[in-house]
C-alpha cells in the first residue's frame, strides 16, 4: 500500500462520427437510405470498381459548413480530399476518401453544463469523409454490405477538455441537440448514425504532461460512452496505484460485461500514406457561401433557452429540459403562444411534469405524443376554471393519448366534472370524519398533515371528482368548530 | 483480287476517313470493313499479338453483330467495356468483365461508330514503355518482330500500323500513347488533361492518365479526337470547356507559327539517327513557313525521377482495390491476410510490384515530405517551365523518344534504362499539355522515327495545324512495313 494517496485526473477527448442525412452518398448517386437489401443500394463508384470515379456531392460540404459554424469552427477557404490508405474488407478500394492536412473547419468549441456552471470544450477539428460498408460475421463467413460505403460523414474531434465521463456524456448530449437543431443527421447511434470513440489517459492532479491513453471503441449508446469511460479510469487507477504502466492500445467495450477488453490485432504504428486524392480537385470556398450557410442556421439549443427564459420566465431547470429537443421547445413554444389563460407556470409544469412522464413512458418525444397544441390547451382549460381536478386531468391526458379522442368528451363519458356544491361535499366528508377518528384526533393535537391526509381521504371517496380546495375549506371549518 | 460484293478486300489498310468518305458513297458497308478487319487479324495476329484473347474470341458472331455502322476502333485493355472483359493484361483482373462503359465508349457508340469487341495489348496496367510486361505475353513491333512496339499502349499502336485496326484508343500516363506510336510509324495524340474523361479508364496515375487516339495519319486523329473529347460530370478533374471540331484546324496553315526547340532534349543520350530525322523535319518546317527558335525548359533533368515518384505513389493506391475481395483472381488461403498477400503475391506482375513498393515507400510516414511533396513541387515548377516558354510560343518540337524500338528482352532487366525511354515524353503529363507523335523518317535498319508536338492547355489545335501541314508535305504516313505473315 501506498503511503500517499495520488488523486487522479481523466483527461478524455471524443471523436464523433456522424452521417449526414443528404439524399444520395458522397461521391454517387445512390441512395442513403438505412436499412435497404444489402448491396441493393450501390454502384461502380460506392463499390470502388476498377475506372469509376468520385463526383463531390456538394450537399455534404453545405451540412459540414453548417455543423463546423454551429460549434463556432473557422472554416478554411482552401479545402481538400485526401486519401486514408489502409486494407479492409469493407473499404472497397482499401483507401477511404476523408480529409488530412487541409480539413473543412478548426479551432471550434461547445459549451456544455457540468451541473457547476458552463464548461468550455474545444472542438479540434470538423472534417469530411466517406463511410466504409459494413461486414455481417455469420458462422463460417463474412459477408459485406456495400450499401452503407460512400455514406457522408463529418468526423468531429474534440480536444482532450474533459475530465469525467459525466462530462464526457453531457458534451454527447449537447452535440447531438446543436446537430438536431441543424437537421442535417439523424443522430441516431443505433442505426450507427452516430458513433463515438474515446482517448483517455490518467495524471495525478496538477500534473501538466499527459500520461498514456488508450482509445476506446465499440461503444453504442451515450451511457456506452459514460460507462466504458468510467470503467476505463477503474482500470487504469488500479494498474498505477499498483504500480504497473498503463499500455498505449485500443479496447473494445463490451456491453454486456461491461468492461473494455484489448482489440484483438497487431498494432504497429499506423501509417496510412495520406495523400492528396487526385481525382478530385481542391476547392475554394467563398465568403458568400459561409455567410449564405450562417444565415441559414436556426435558433441552437443555447440561443433558445436564453430566450425561453427571458420571453416566458421559465426558470433554468425547465428550459433546459424544454430545449433538450428541437422538436419539443418546437411544440412548447408553440403552446407558450397560443395560451391566453393567467397560470403560465401550470402549463409549463404540464410540460416537465405530466408531458414528459407519459412521453418517457411511450418511449417517444413529447413532439411525438399524440396531442395538438389545441388538444392540450383545451384540456388545461378545464383544470383552470376548477371544472376538473388535476388528478382527473392527468387520466384525461392518458386517455387523450391512447384513444385520440377530445378532452371535452373523456370528460363527460367519464363524468369527471369536479364536485364543487358544498352540500355533496359535506356528505362525503361525513363520512370520512366517521371513519378516521384517529387523525381527526391528530389534527386536533395539532398535526397539520393529518388535515392533507383526510382531504386525500375525501377525494379518493369522491373519485377523484372533489374540488380539493373546496374539500380542503370545508374540513377546516369543520374540524376547527 | 475482290471479294463477292466486288469490294477490294484490302479495306484495312485504309484510313478511318477514306473509309468514312466510301461508306457515304454507298460502296462498302461497315460489316465489309469488320470482315477485312477480321482476315487481317487471323493472318497477322498470330505474329504480332496486338490483340489479347484474340484465338478465344475470334470469329466472333457477337462481334460482328456489335458493328452497326461507322468504322470500329480498336480499344486498349484498360478502358472499361460493357459486359466485355477488361483486365489491364494482368492475371489480378482475370475474368473481370465491368458493368458499365467508360465515357469515352459511351461517346463513340453514340458517335454512330462501334467498337472491336478485341481489346489490345498492353504492359500491366499500363508499367511499361515496351508491352513486354503483359501477361497475355508480348507484342512485336511490325516493322521488325524482333523489335518491342513500345508501350504501354504497344497493341493499339502494333494494331494500327500493321493494318489489324483503322484506328484504336490508347491511354497515356507518361508517354504510352507517344512513345509507342512514334515505334511503329503512326500518330498519336495525348490531349490535355481534363479534355478526355477518364471515367472508365482503370487507373494507372490518376493526376496524369489520358485516353487518346492512336491513328493512321492526322485527320483520323483529329477525327477521334471529335468522338472522345469533353466534359464529363462523371470525371471531376475533365474541364468544361468548348471542344472545337479538330478537322477545322486541319487546313489552318502554319506561316508565322512560333515553335520553340528545348535545348535540353537534344543533348547526349540522343540516338543520332533520330536526331538528324527531328530537324529534317524543322527545316521542312521552316520552308512552310514556321519560325523557329531555341528555348529552355531549365527543370527538364527532374522529370524522369519526379514522374516516378508521383505516378508509383497514385499507383500504389489506385491499385490497392484489386486485392480479391470482389473480383478478379483470388488465390485460396486460410485467412484474410494470407489471402491479400497471396492473391496479389501470385498476380502481380514484377513491373507492377516493383512500382506498388516504389510508390508505397514514397508515401511512407518520415519519406513522404524528402519524396512525394518534394516530387509535386519540382512538378509545379516544370509545369511553370512550360507556361513561360509558351508566353511567346505556339509549339514545341522534339524527338518523341530518344530512340528508335529498341530490341525484345533488350531493356527488361534494366529498368532505369526502361525508364529512360519515356524521358522526352513525361514532362508532357506532369504538366498536363498536350502532345503528339508524329512519323518523322525512319532508321537505316528500316525502323520508324517520331517527333512530338508539344502545345499549350487545351490548344490541340495547334498541334493539328503543324502535324497536318507536315503530313501534307511528307510521305512517311503512307509508308507500311513489309512484314509478310
Amino acid at each position: 500500500m501506498p503511503n500517499e494517496i495520488i488523486n487522479y485526473e481523466a483527461v478524455i477527448g471524443l471523436e464523433v462520427h456522424l452521417h449526414l442525412n443528404t439524399k444520395t452518398k458522397a461521391f454517387c448517386g445512390c441512395s442513403t437510405e438505412f436499412g435497404k437489401e444489402p448491396n441493393s443500394q450501390t454502384c461502380p463508384v460506392c463499390l470502388g470498381l476498377p475506372g469509376s470515379l468520385p463526383v463531390f456531392n456538394r450537399t455534404v460540404l453545405d451540412y459540414a459548413i453548417k455543423v463546423a459554424l454551429a460549434l463556432n469552427c473557422k472554416i478554411q477557404e482552401y479545402t481538400k480530399f485526401d486519401r486514408k490508405n489502409y486494407f479492409y474488407p469493407d473499404l472497397p478500394k482499401n483507401y477511404q476518401i476523408s480529409q488530412y492536412d487541409l480539413p473543412l473547419s478548426k479551432g471550434g468549441l461547445l459549451n456544455i453544463d457540468t451541473g457547476e456552471g458552463l464548461k468550455r470544450i474545444g472542438i479540434t477539428r470538423v472534417h469530411m469523409e466517406e463511410d466504409a460498408g459494413k461486414l455481417i460475421h455469420e458462422d463460417n463467413v463474412t459477408l459485406v454490405d456495400f450499401n452503407r460505403t460512400g455514406i457522408p460523414l463529418l468526423e468531429i474531434v474534440s480536444e482532450p477538455d474533459i475530465n469525467s465521463p459525466e462530462e464526457a456524456y453531457q458534451y454527447l448530449s449537447t452535440l447531438k441537440s446543436v446537430i438536431e437543431y441543424l437537421d442535417i443527421s439523424d443522430c441516431d447511434m443505433e442505426k450507427g448514425s452516430l458513433r463515438c470513440d474515446a482517448n483517455i489517459s490518467l495524471r495525478p492532479k496538477g500534473e501538466k504532461n499527459l500520461g498514456v491513453k488508450t482509445e476506446l471503441k465499440n461503444m453504442n449508446s451515450f451511457k456506452g460512452v459514460k460507462d466504458a469511460l468510467a470503467y476505463e479510469i477503474k482500470r487504469q487507477t488500479g494498474l498505477l496505484e499498483s504500480g504497473g504502466g498503463i499500455t498505449q492500445e485500443t479496447r473494445l467495450w463490451d456491453d454486456k460485461e461491461s468492461k473494455t477488453f484489448p482489440m484483438r490485432t497487431k498494432e504497429g504504428a499506423k501509417d496510412y500514406r495520406y495523400f492528396p486524392e487526385p481525382d478530385l480537385p481542391p476547392f475554394i470556398i467563398s465568403a458568400e457561401k459561409i455567410k449564405e450557410i450562417k444565415d441559414s442556421i436556426p435558433e441552437l439549443p443555447y440561443e433558445k433557452y436564453g430566450r425561453f427564459m427571458k420571453e416566458y420566465g421559465l426558470s433554468e431547470y425547465d428550459a433546459k429540459i424544454l430545449v433538450a429537443s428541437k422538436e419539443d421547445a418546437f411544440f412548447a413554444e408553440e403552446c407558450f403562444n397560443a395560451y391566453s389563460g393567467k397560470d403560465k407556470k401550470m402549463l409549463v409544469n404540464w410540460f416537465i411534469g405530466p408531458l414528459l412522464s407519459e412521453a418517457n413512458s411511450r418511449s417517444l418525444k413529447i413532439s411525438g405524443l399524440n396531442i395538438s397544441s389545441a388538444g392540450l390547451l383545451e384540456l388545461l382549460g378545464f383544470v383552470e376554471r376548477n371544472e376538473i381536478s388535476n388528478l382527473s386531468a392527468k387520466v384525461v391526458l392518458t386517455e387523450m393519448l391512447d384513444s385520440q379522442k377530445s378532452a371535452a368528451g373523456i370528460i363527460k363519458e367519464k363524468n369527471l366534472i369536479q364536485i364543487s356544491d358544498t352540500e355533496s361535499l359535506k356528505e362525503i366528508m361525513v363520512q370520512v370524519i366517521d371513519e378516521n377518528p384517529k387523525s381527526v384526533s391528530d389534527y386536533k393535537a395539532g398535526k397539520e398533515n393529518a388535515l392533507m391526509f383526510l382531504v386525500g381521504q375525501l377525494m379518493r371517496k369522491s373519485g377523484g371528482k372533489a374540488n380539493p380546495k373546496i374539500a380542503k375549506e370545508l374540513l377546516k371549518e369543520r374540524l376547527n368548530a | 483480287m475482290a471479294i463477292s460484293n466486288g469490294v477490294d478486300k484490302k479495306l484495312n489498310t485504309l484510313t478511318a476517313h477514306e473509309l468514312l468518305d466510301k461508306l457515304k458513297s454507298g460502296g462498302i458497308s461497315s460489316e465489309d470493313i469488320f470482315s477485312a478487319l477480321e482476315k487481317r487479324i487471323k493472318e497477322a495476329d498470330p505474329k504480332v499479338n496486338a490483340y489479347v484473347r484474340n484465338q478465344v474470341q475470334l470469329p466472333l458472331a457477337d462481334n460482328r453483330k456489335n458493328i452497326t455502322g461507322g468504322v470500329p476502333i480498336a480499344i486498349k485493355d484498360n478502358i472499361c467495356t460493357e459486359g466485355y472483359n477488361t483486365e489491364c493484361c494482368s492475371k489480378i483482373l482475370e475474368g473481370f468483365i465491368p458493368p458499365y462503359d467508360a465515357t469515352v465508349i459511351k461517346k463513340i457508340k453514340g458517335s454512330g461508330h462501334a467498337f472491336l469487341k478485341l481489346k489490345t495489348n498492353m504492359d500491366e496496367f499500363a508499367f511499361g514503355s515496351s508491352t513486354e510486361n503483359s501477361s497475355f505475353g508480348l507484342t512485336h513491333n511490325p516493322w521488325n518482330l524482333d523489335y518491342v512496339p513500345g508501350g504501354s499502349s504497344g497493341g493499339s499502336a502494333a494494331a494500327v500500323a500493321s493494318d489489324e485496326a483503322i484506328w484504336a484508343l490508347g491511354s497515356d500516363t507518361g508517354g504510352s500513347i507517344r512513345q509507342p506510336a512514334s515505334f511503329c510509324g503512326v500518330v498519336g495524340l495525348k490531349p490535355t488533361y481534363g479534355r478526355v474523361s477518364r471515367y472508365g479508364l482503370i487507373a494507372f496515375a490518376s493526376s496524369l492518365d489520358q485516353i487518346g487516339p492512336i491513328t493512321k495519319d492526322v485527320r483520323d486523329c483529329a477525327l477521334l479526337m471529335n468522338i472522345i473529347a469533353g466534359y464529363d460530370p462523371n470525371d471531376s478533374t475533365s474541364v468544361n470547356t468548348q471542344v472545337p471540331d479538330y478537322t477545322k484546324s486541319l487546313n489552318s496553315g502554319i506561316k508565322g507559327l512560333k515553335i520553340g526547340i528545348p535545348k535540353e532534349y537534344f543533348v547526349e543520350g540522343l540516338d543520332p539517327e533520330v536526331n538528324s530525322a527531328v530537324k529534317e523535319a524543322i527545316n521542312i518546317l521552316k520552308k512552310l513557313g514556321a519560325d523557329f527558335k531555341e528555348v529552355s525548359l531549365n527543370h527538364t533533368q527532374y522529370a524522369v525521377p519526379v514522374y516516378y515518384i508521383i505516378a508509383t505513389a497514385e499507383a500504389s493506391s489506385n491499385l490497392a482495390r484489386f486485392d480479391g475481395v470482389q473480383y478478379g483472381f483470388r488465390s485460396k488461403a486460410a485467412n484474410l491476410i494470407d489471402m491479400y498477400k497471396k492473391t496479389r503475391g501470385e498476380a502481380f506482375g514484377e513491373e507492377a510490384k516493383r512500382r506498388i513498393i516504389l510508390g508505397t515507400f514514397v508515401l511512407s510516414h518520415g519519406y513522404y515530405d524528402a519524396y512525394y511533396l518534394r516530387a509535386l513541387k519540382v512538378r509545379t515548377l516544370i509545369k511553370q517551365d512550360f507556361d513561360k516558354a509558351f508566353q511567346d510560343l505556339d509549339c514545341i518540337i522534339t524527338p518523341t523518344s530518344p530512340s528508335p524500338a529498341f530490341k525484345i528482352g533488350e531493356r527488361v532487366d534494366d529498368p532505369l534504362k526502361m525508364y529512360l525511354s519515356d524521358i522526352y515524353t513525361i514532362s508532357a503529363n506532369l504538366a498536363g499539355i498536350p502532345g503528339m507523335s508524329l512519323p518523322c523518317g525512319f532508321t537505316k535498319k528500316g525502323l520508324p522515327i517520331g517527333m512530338q508536338i508539344l502545345a499549350k492547355h487545351f490548344d490541340e489545335e495547334r498541334i493539328f495545324s503543324l502535324s497536318f501541314a507536315y503530313e501534307q508535305n511528307t510521305e512517311w504516313h503512307k509508308m507500311k512495313p513489309d512484314f509478310k505473315p
